[in-house]
């Protein structure tokens, strides 16, 4: 029986309920029509509604628990087979994980053995590593094994496999009964007066439900893991030092000082350099576009200026390591042979680079969201001034912009937190020194190229200059959340003022 | 229907404030206004009705240049405000706008207090030395909008807090408030249940004294009841032009006698 299981493969396993489901909406439909006497009117609903309720209840149930089975066998089976690995094999040195890789390459190895005729299940039962040089085995089917096979990884992975083979069997069986039986149910729920119909919105509802949920757990689970990984940062790094110290220097060695200030003013300096730029530049742009152009100006010039929002942020960050970094250079450095003559800004990296290029790349999310939210205000409100006798900058200036600054301020804060989530552009633009300093020439760094070099190479997970990336990444998602949230909530409580 | 007779002898008296001549407006290629010719006189209260399309808001809306803010909309012909050309090239369109007021169907009170919305127009024409003169100008203002005793103990609350029937008489306090010398209304009370129209309508009868009113009515009672003059538009013709009593009573185009006995409209 096992064996029968066995032979049926996850993908076939699909495709079987799949198909079950496809001749059970064929056969509950007909039987729908002949339990109304061939007359469909009869019938609480349409026909087709038993066939897909019939189909609902044969894949739904049976696709779930498979997926489901199939997230959690692995780990139980991993978790049995960890405890009768004996403690010395896990001593050399290697990690368990390690260990247990090894595990899963040689049952894979088993299993690719029975597959291709080699051996039978019973034989691979009673291998033994004095008699058979597994690895020279092994390799004739093309499975590469690292070192010779210790007996007890032998035993584990025998235990794997014989594990392995059983849950999959009972995982078939389980999922080919829950098809039938979905099957069955829907077989006798068919009657003129079953109501089918609302079984298939209930089921759709479900099924939208589950859509939205799982933007929501994702969202919770990637805040989760963040918070676990910061509170193993805070158990290795006193808080006190990160919140509040005011160096960033870490030592792979150890002793290193782990603090966010310096990244934090860096972050907070670019931003606020950026939405001088965007601000205006976005706002004067979406007030032409919104009150002044013209129908084909608008046509035209509003896409040109979305191309903006296009553009990867890597793009930038090269514009502003190739292009602006050099210009200021040649503006505000290289003494008397600058265009200034004063020697200011000494590499191409600096906070005005990189604030400039994010402050461009911010353009089109002010402009964008001004103009939608400046085209709000209503009409009424321009005859109204206009009726009065304003010009049409007195109107912008007294009427439209009062009226639209709920959610233009809401727009720039919305800029603000891409500013400080930005990566890309102040990786390449700003530099990689820690310091808090007013100097805009300097080069600095922030939260997110700190993240960026924290991770990046060979990395430990349990040290704290590691780890110290989950806690900075955690106060980042803090602080965008928060401007987010404010940004929502004065846009909502606004947008209501007019109809 | 109709109560003020006094008025009515006064009216032959009045000079004439705009003329219209051979007036023309297109949107695009729909010929909307044909040869409008019209005398509104001074210190009169002016209606204009019709069926809906007829063009009696457009027709308005050239009295203040508003359709200039229309890009597909064109205005020929002539329309003289005591004897100037209002479409002469020499003419500003917001100086025009301060002397023509307009007050329009959906009360639009801007997102400012009650004292900033009537000082909205003061202010931007410099009609206040400082801000006692300005307090004054509000305080008049909205006193002729016959709303001064509900508001002026909340001048600082928002303009878009009031009712409906509030709101639109801060419309024309405000558009009083510019000492305009003609005071133009498309529909000023539709949206408005009955007592603030009543309300309106008595302030439209008192602004008779000052200014030359023009108003744009769906109802025709309203017509009748506010107006001393009356014309009729239908299909962008003006069909006739006259005192409201006689449209009202015997009507010389048959056009004219089938809208307000209700045969078409």
């Amino acid at each position: 029986m096992t064996e029968l299981f066995n032979s049926i493969s996850t993908p076939v396993l699909i495709l079987a309920v799949l198909a079950l489901a496809v001749l059970g909406y064929l056969t509950i439909r007909a039987r729908a029509i002949a339990s109304g006497g061939g007359d469909a009117r009869v019938l609480h609903s349409l026909p087709s509604y038993y066939g897909y309720n019939a189909a609902m209840f044969i894949a739904v149930p049976a696709l779930l628990v498979l997926a489901l089975w199939l997230l959690i066998q692995p780990m139980l089976v991993q978790n049995a087979v960890i405890d009768t690995l004996p403690a010395e094999s896990i001593a050399e040195g290697a990690s368990v994980n390690l260990l247990m890789s090894d595990v899963r390459r040689v049952a894979d190895g088993l299993e690719t053995l029975v597959a291709q005729g080699v051996m039978t299940t019973r034989e691979t039962l009673t291998l033994d590593t004095k008699t058979t040089d597994l690895r020279a085995v092994l390799a004739d089917v093309g499975v590469a094994v690292g070192a010779q096979i210790e007996a007890p990884v032998l035993a584990a992975a025998q235990k794997y496999r014989n594990l392995s083979t059983t849950a999959d069997a009972w995982r078939t069986a389980i999922v080919l009964v829950l098809a039938l039986g979905g099957f069955a149910l829907a077989f006798r729920m068919t009657a003129p007066s079953f109501r089918a119909r609302n079984a298939v919105e209930a089921g759709i509802k479900a099924v939208l439900i589950i859509a939205a949920s799982l933007a929501i757990l994702t969202t919770v689970g990637i805040v989760l893991s963040m918070l676990f990984e910061s509170i193993n940062f805070f158990r290795l790094h006193d808080w006190r030092d990160f919140f509040l110290g005011s160096s960033w220097a870490p030592n792979f060695r150890g002793d290193s000082n782990l603090s966010i200030l310096p990244l934090l003013w860096g972050t907070l300096y670019i931003s606020f350099i950026a939405l001088l730029v965007a601000v205006p530049i976005g706002l004067f742009a979406a007030i032409y576009l919104s009150e002044y152009a013209g129908p084909k100006v608008r046509a035209v010039a509003k896409p040109l200026l979305e191309i903006l929002a296009g553009i990867p942020t890597i793009v930038y960050g090269l514009f502003a390591l190739l292009t602006v970094g050099p210009f200021l250079v040649s503006v505000f450095g290289r003494g008397d042979n600058g265009m200034l003559g004063v020697d200011w800004m000494s590499g191409a990296t600096s906070v005005l680079t990189a604030g400039l290029v994010m402050g461009i790349m911010l353009i089109p999310f002010v402009s964008s969201l001004s103009d939608d939210i400046i085209n709000a205000v209503p009409q009424s409100m321009r005859d109204g001034s206009f009726g009065l006798g304003a010009t049409h900058s007195e109107t912008v200036r007294q009427v439209i912009l009062p009226a639209a600054l709920p959610g233009i301020v809401g727009a720039i804060l919305l800029a603000a937190s891409r500013a400080i989530g930005e990566t890309m552009i102040v990786v390449l633009g700003a530099g990689a020194i820690a310091r808090i300093s007013g100097n805009p020439f300097e080069a600095m760094t922030t939260i997110t190229t700190r993240i960026v070099s924290q991770l990046t190479g060979d990395t430990d997970f349990a040290s704290p200059e590691t780890l110290v990336a989950f806690a900075l990444g955690l106060t980042l998602f803090v602080l965008t959340l928060g401007l987010n949230v404010l940004a929502l909530y004065i846009v909502r409580k606004y947008r209501e003022q007019y109809e | 229907m109709k109560d003020n007779t006094n008025a009515e002898n006064a009216v032959s008296t009045n000079t004439v404030k705009i003329a219209a001549r051979d007036v023309q407006v297109y949107y695009g290629d729909n010929h909307a206004i044909k040869d409008v010719n019209v005398d509104i006189e001074d210190k009169t209260v002016t209606a204009f009705i019709g069926p809906s399309g007829c063009g009696k808001s457009t027709f308005l809306r050239c009295i203040n240049r508003m359709n200039d803010t229309i890009d597909v909309c064109r205005v020929q012909g002539d329309i003289r405000i005591d004897g100037e050309d209002i479409y002469d090239r020499a003419v500003d369109p917001v100086q025009l706008r301060a002397k023509v007021g307009m007050v329009f169907q959906k009360p639009n009170p801007f997102p400012k207090s009650i004292y900033d919305n009537v000082a909205y127009g003061p202010r931007i024409h410099g009609l206040a030395r400082n801000k006692a003169e300005l307090d004054e100008i509000v305080e008049s203002a909205l006193r002729r909008g016959a709303i001064w005793n509900e508001v002026k103990d909340r001048l600082n609350a928002p303009g878009t807090g009031l009712s409906g029937g509030q709101q639109q008489r801060l419309c024309i306090a405000r558009a009083v408030a510019t000492e305009p010398e003609v005071l133009l209304m498309d529909e000023p009370c539709s949206a408005l249940d009955p007592i603030a129209t009543a309300q309106v309508e008595e302030l439209i009868d008192e602004l008779r004294q000052n200014y030359s009113v023009v108003i744009v009515t769906h109802s025709m009672q309203q017509a009748a009841r506010v107006s001393q003059k009356t014309a009729f538009f239908h299909l962008g013709n003006l069909v006739e032009f006259g005192e409201t009593d006689k449209i009202f009573t015997a009507p010389e185009d048959e056009r004219t006698e089938s809208y307000i006995t209700g045969r078409i409209g």
